[in-house]
């Protein structure tokens, strides 16, 4: 059902980690439907992302195109990040089936959302940059007590 | 394709050489129409008439109860349709639970856009009916109840005679999907007042597409698809034979080592449940811990996302099967899961494994080998587990 290139990065994810002091982080998707990504960017004072990390919580589309969207916006300017769409991570990891589309919105929206907490750190505004709807905090239950 | 390791036993089975063995003849050579009137048919129609008895007396049924369907699905479709369709005059209230396979929940679904009412009478935590709640659920338009013998995901077996017992109280007919249980436990309709079962042969080594729907004698409903006289006039088409065999023969080696095999299977589901939850943190055993099948562990590891887990165990050779949204093609995770009161995010991160009589401590020992460095894997790179590391650690 997947793609040589999903099953090979989801297997061997790259970039997968934290970031201490990270430029921007942004997480997405809710628990509820089982897709969660988190992204760590670090991004120089000219505004290039040297390096990406993600952690996923998600099928096996969710992790592949973490991986792949971290792999895509390393090297690129801020402006540069902001056209890798999902479609681009799909067409990278040559197409998803159609019930895993969302896996490559929400690898955008992390991107975004990534972006979004570095421009509000350093309090610029990046052009073409809505602020990502997708955002996790208010959904977040404490399920700790289940156990 | 290296070695497998099957554990997805409540998903189909391994069709048993003898089984294979008996029907090879009914394909060809005696491929005659068991309804024919020339000799030739004979020893179909006598075949069939074997497999209805031997499937009959393992349920304590009489041979002209039994109904050969094309399986379970189609048994259940029958079930409620033609109950709702025969006892119109009475009612048009079903009672069924919130934990069915598909083909009763789509079913009732179906029904009630077509004008019935259906009550769906929740689960405890174990995944057990809510007998209350069904006793408070019962109207006097209640034409049928349905409940499942066990749980295809949890396993957890229900109190079958108990419910049998409120129907037949309460004059209403009791129906009961006995795919994941037929052939696996006991049963006895008479002592459970069951009035119509489903089972289906994969289930049990036998072949797919055949299944059986035993209706007590006395309960009026009629055909559901429509054509020749087969089957007492109650359901048409040239009868499977070889399916019928096969399924007899699956049903005869099934009754005749049920309980060894039962001992087997329960004493190593017990030793993977018992590894599992001792070795790997932040897990949970879904379904009730011995009224369960004795092929069936269920559990759910937190922080991490079924199908990930199923495609690594995949690359080990290890087959298994998860409730998990992206399992099932909706964004929801099982409808079981959820009703045993699981949230979501727990809910995903399930995993089935069912066992087989020839399923090997050594199987389940590297299953769980793996199953451990798998989980690990995957919480190392959840950002759900991070985030709860970081708190346990404040």
């Amino acid at each position: 059902m997947y793609s040589e290139k999903v099953m090979d990065h989801f297997s061997n994810p790259r970039n997968v980690g934290e970031m201490e002091n990270p430029s921007g982080v942004g997480t997405v998707g809710n628990a509820k439907c089982g897709d969660i990504m988190r992204m760590y960017l670090d991004i120089d004072e000219n505004g290039v992302i040297q390096e990406a990390k993600f952690k996923t919580f998600g099928c096996g589309a969710a992790v592949a195109t973490s991986s792949m969207a971290t792999e895509l916006v390393k090297g690129k300017t801020v402006q540069e990040a902001l056209e890798v769409t999902n479609k681009a991570v799909m067409e990278a990891l040559d197409g998803l089936p159609p019930v895993k589309v969302h896996c490559s919105l929400l690898a955008e929206e992390a991107i975004h959302a990534a972006l979004w907490d570095y421009a509000e750190k350093n309090n610029i505004k990046i052009e073409g940059l809505q602020k990502p709807v997708n955002d996790i905090a208010e959904k977040e239950e404490d399920v700790s007590e289940t156990y | 394709m290296g070695k497998v390791i099957y554990l997805d036993n409540a998903a189909t089975t391994q069709v048993y050489p003898e089984v294979v063995e008996a029907m090879t003849p009914f394909f060809t050579e005696y491929y005659g129409n068991p309804s024919a009137i020339y000799s030739f048919a004979g020893e179909a129609n006598k075949a069939v008439t074997q497999a209805r008895e031997k499937l009959a007396s393992v349920i304590h049924a009489k041979p002209e109860e039994i109904y050969f369907t094309g399986g379970g699905s189609e048994s259940d479709n029958w079930a409620l349709k033609a109950t709702v369709e025969a006892y119109a005059n009475k009612g048009k209230h079903i009672i069924t639970t919130a934990i069915e396979h598909h083909a009763i929940l789509h079913t009732a679904e179906y029904l009630e856009k077509n004008g019935c009412d259906v009550t769906y009478v929740g689960v405890d935590e174990n995944g057990v009916v809510k007998l209350d709640e069904l006793k408070a659920a019962i109207r006097p338009d209640t034409i049928l109840i349905s409940v499942m013998t066990a749980n295809n995901e949890i396993g957890t077996i229900q109190p079958i005679e108990e419910i049998g017992k409120i129907a037949k109280e309460n004059k209403i007919l009791f129906h009961t999907d006995a795919v994941q249980a037929f052939g696996h436990i006991p049963i006895d309709v008479d002592k459970m007042n069951i009035d119509m079962l489903s089972a289906s042969g994969h289930k049990i080594n036998g072949p797919k597409g055949i299944g059986i729907m035993y209706i007590r004698k006395g309960v009026k409903i009629r055909s559901f698809v429509h054509g020749g006289a087969q089957e007492r006039q109650r359901r048409a088409g040239t009868h499977n034979v070889p399916g019928i065999v096969g399924f007899g023969k699956a049903i005869e080696l099934a009754a005749d080592n049920m309980e060894e095999r039962i001992k087997y299977e329960t004493e190593l589901r017990d030793y993977l449940i018992e590894r599992v939850l001792s070795e790997i943190p932040y897990t949970r055993l879904n379904g009730h811990k011995t009224d369960r099948l004795p092929n069936n562990a269920s559990f759910c590891f937190r922080f991490i996302e079924g199908e990930s887990m199923l495609i690594l165990l995949d690359q080990q050779g290890i087959c298994g099967s998860s409730g998990s949204a992206c399992t099932s093609g909706s964004l929801d995770p099982s409808h079981v899961l959820l009703a045993i009161g699981l949230p979501h995010e727990i809910a995903h991160g399930s995993l089935r494994l069912t066992l087989s009589e020839k399923t090997t401590k050594e199987e389940i020992d590297f299953t769980v080998d793996e199953l451990k460095k798998i989980i690990e894997r995957l919480r190392s790179m959840s950002p759900l587990y991070e985030d709860f590391v970081k708190k346990q650690g404040k």
